[in-house]
């Protein structure tokens, strides 16, 4: 049944094979709390997937699943078409998706170099490399055109909300991402800096990187994603191409589900409508 | 700051209407690379091209709440004209020789604690911790075990290492916070400590009869070796300090001007022979006491390797990474536990080691020594120097200058005839500069 949300859009996601990154059947319950039911969604390979829903719709708890922070209740996570299991940050690190959290995940002490490279340093004779690692985070940085920092030597804690969304991102397509996550990455930025940070997420779409972006704001939605994908109380209600929905069809499906155009009560079954539009 | 207004918030129904036809479209026009450019007053000195700059770059950082280690050194120097002015004697040679035999373990306690303090934990115990390396040293060395100083030394170093992990271990897995467990320790090695002196049926005191071991703290090197000693040391600071420099310019980034690394060169090496010309002159009345204490060498080689730990492996960055965002670091697939209990270990054995010092420069040990105060004199020696108390900034060289103000106030105020009382009530008082400094900086960081 919920299946049709996903067969319904294959054909849409650019025919070359299957999704970089398949959910099926994905739940996830706190105790007596249901926060996510049966979710499925295809993520396809360098495109740029919003992922929309009202507080509480379950957005936060799907990305965590995916980039390892817990383990779904039930439901198959499959990667370049192979299922997976991804247990920990470190797995989901492994087969290529990064997390760039809402809070960023940054330590303010460290340097823009040393958080980029955290976890991951280079070594020589067992010492850290500072000068390759920094040139590395020089040239990652100028890749994405991320020329507002002064020096990569400054403390993170310095830099500005849109500096600090850069060299997340910049540290997620350092170790050759496939996948970005993103959540809420503009919400608590300026208007200069969000366009800074939606020029940044076109730029790894065009580097055939895919993302997948939580927001709640739907005019960065419309400005940058490929795809849209609406939660609704834990279930997936809709996916498809942005160009088969406005603002004002999404804003319906995010506050009711798609109840008022729903034939039946579960919700699921008129995804596949909804993409045909 | 160019931060503006938030954008509308997500209500779904103020987003203007994007045009849903056309995928191309909806791409917005890129803006311009460097469009927003901040004007960051914490910029790192360590980049600019000349020595203008450089200084200019270094000024702001001090404005913008940067200080490093200057209010510290101005402390210290502040402290020595005072007490100069009151006692001739203080800045005599052998006055100045035995201050910094009496700050070396005041100095090592104190980078004891910076391992705990950069993690954003502390360790009450170390006093004691340190109390119990002397005593397993005194007992091991002295008839009936008769152990080579060497074994005393290694297996007090092992024992008090093994104090700091398994506390550290106590705090990691069943997550108590470390105020209290090393409360306990505090606490609960005094007993151990009391437990062995008073067991070992020498009337309280454990005497040291060694000569190697009474050397660590009492000896020196001969003049001639000092200043060997000291031109080695200089030099490979030097070397080390111009390869760097050379190698950043060679991988294609920018160094600190010549002339700037230069001159912190010559600043070592007037500090080296300044600290040789004092320590080699004769500093007694009847007979010869002259060279630099083998003490100063044991503090500047702990200074050096603990330094370079921090510095330069992968253990030392995750130490700060902890102390800055510990969530941060465990997201980074960083092990949040060995690391930290690799810290707590390393503050074990460095106490230990700072209580072998405290014994050798006394001869011996007993069951009166106050752990409590000296664990309140470590924490304030880290913090003096510059360390935070909240995790994740910190040097190792803050406990130098930290314990040498300390060591400068216990000193001094001998000298000139103050007792305890006074000597505790200006300590306070430092203190408390100290922290009102770090916590005006911050402020002012804040702002900039």
């Amino acid at each position: 049944m919920s299946i049709a949300t996903d067969t319904s859009t294959p054909g849409l996601a650019g025919g070359a094979g299957g999704p970089l990154l398949g959910l099926r059947g994905i739940t996830k319950t706190f105790g007596a709390v249901q926060a996510l039911n049966g979710v499925d969604l295809d993520v396809p390979a360098g495109q740029i997937t919003a992922l929309v829903g009202d507080n509480g719709a379950g957005k936060s708890t799907l990305i965590k699943t995916v980039s390892g922070i817990w383990a779904p209740s039930d439901g198959v996570i499959s990667w370049e078409g192979r299922p997976v299991e991804v247990h920990t940050p470190r797995d989901a690190d492994d087969l290529g998706i990064a997390t760039v959290y809402q809070d960023l995940a940054l330590c303010d002490n460290l340097d823009i170099v040393q958080n980029m490279f955290l976890g991951h340093e280079l070594l020589t004779r067992r010492l850290l490399d500072e000068a390759t690692m920094e040139k590395t985070a020089k040239q990652t940085l100028a890749d994405l055109s991320v020329t507002t920092v002064q020096s990569v030597r400054q403390p993170v804690g310095s830099l500005s909300g849109g500096q600090r969304q850069s060299v997340a991102v910049a540290r997620a397509v350092m170790r050759d991402a496939k996948l970005v996550i993103m959540d809420e990455p503009t919400a608590a930025l300026g208007v200069s800096q969000t366009a800074q940070v939606l020029d940044l997420i076109h730029r790894l779409g065009e580097r055939g990187i895919a993302v997948l972006v939580i927001s709640h704001n739907l005019t960065d939605v419309f400005e940058v994603a490929d795809r849209i994908a609406v939660l609704y109380l834990g279930r997936l209600v809709s996916s498809g191409p942005i160009a088969d929905y406005d603002t004002q069809r999404t804003v319906e499906l995010i506050t009711t589900g798609g109840s008022s155009t729903r034939s039946d009560g579960n919700g699921t079954g008129n995804g596949t409508a909804e993409s045909k539009d | 700051m160019t931060t503006q207004q938030t954008p509308p918030p997500a209500t779904p129904t103020d987003g203007p209407e994007p045009s849903p036809a056309a995928g191309a479209t909806h791409r917005r026009s890129a803006v311009a690379p460097g469009a927003v450019s901040l004007d960051l007053a914490a910029q790192a000195p360590e980049l600019s091209n000349s020595v203008g700059e450089y200084l200019r770059a270094w000024v702001k950082r001090i404005r913008s709440g940067e200080s490093g280690l200057l209010p510290v050194v101005g402390g210290l120097l502040i402290l020595g004209i005072i007490f100069q002015v009151k006692s001739h004697y203080f800045l005599t040679a052998g006055n100045l020789t035995n201050l910094l035999v009496q700050g070396a373990v005041f100095v090592l306690l104190g980078m004891a604690e910076i391992w705990v303090l950069l993690l954003g934990e502390i360790d009450l115990s170390i006093g004691y911790v340190a109390g119990i390396g002397g005593v397993v040293t005194a007992i091991l060395a002295a008839p009936p075990d008769n152990f080579p100083w060497w074994a005393a030394i290694l297996i007090a170093l092992a024992v008090t290492a093994a104090i700091g992990a398994l506390q550290g271990a106590l705090v990691i897995l069943l997550g108590l916070p470390s105020f209290i467990v090393t409360l306990a320790g505090l606490l609960g090695w005094e007993g151990v400590l009391l437990y062995l002196v008073n067991g070992h049926g020498t009337g309280g005191t454990i005497r040291l009869s060694n000569s190697v071991l009474l050397d660590l703290s009492n000896g020196n090197l001969s003049p001639v070796a000092s200043w060997v000693v000291m031109v080695a040391g200089v030099a490979a600071f030097g070397a080390v300090t111009i390869l760097r420099d050379r190698h950043r310019r060679v991988s294609g980034l920018v160094a600190p001007p010549m002339a700037v690394s230069v001159a912190k060169v010559v600043l070592v090496a007037v500090a080296g022979v300044g600290l040789v010309l004092i320590t080699n002159v004769n500093r007694s009345v009847i007979g010869n006491l002259r060279g630099l204490p083998y003490v100063v060498l044991i503090i500047l080689g702990f200074l050096a390797a603990w330094t370079f730990v921090l510095g330069r492996t992968r253990f030392g960055r995750y130490v700060y990474a902890i102390g800055g965002n510990p969530e941060a670091t465990r997201r980074a697939g960083v092990s949040l536990g060995w690391n930290r209990l690799w810290a707590f270990t390393l503050t074990g054995l460095t106490a230990g080691a700072a209580g072998i010092l405290y014994t050798s420069r006394l001869g011996s040990i007993s069951n009166n020594i106050d752990g409590g105060t000296l664990v309140l004199y470590a924490v304030a020696a880290a913090v003096i120097g510059g360390t935070s108390l909240f995790g994740g900034r910190g040097r190792m060289v803050h406990a130098l200058l930290g314990g040498l103000v300390i060591a400068t106030i216990y000193n001094g105020m001998g000298l000139i005839g103050l007792a305890a009382d006074y000597q505790y009530m200006l300590t306070a008082l430092v203190l408390l500069a100290a922290v009102t400094a770090d916590a005006l900086a911050r402020r002012g960081r804040a702002k900039a």
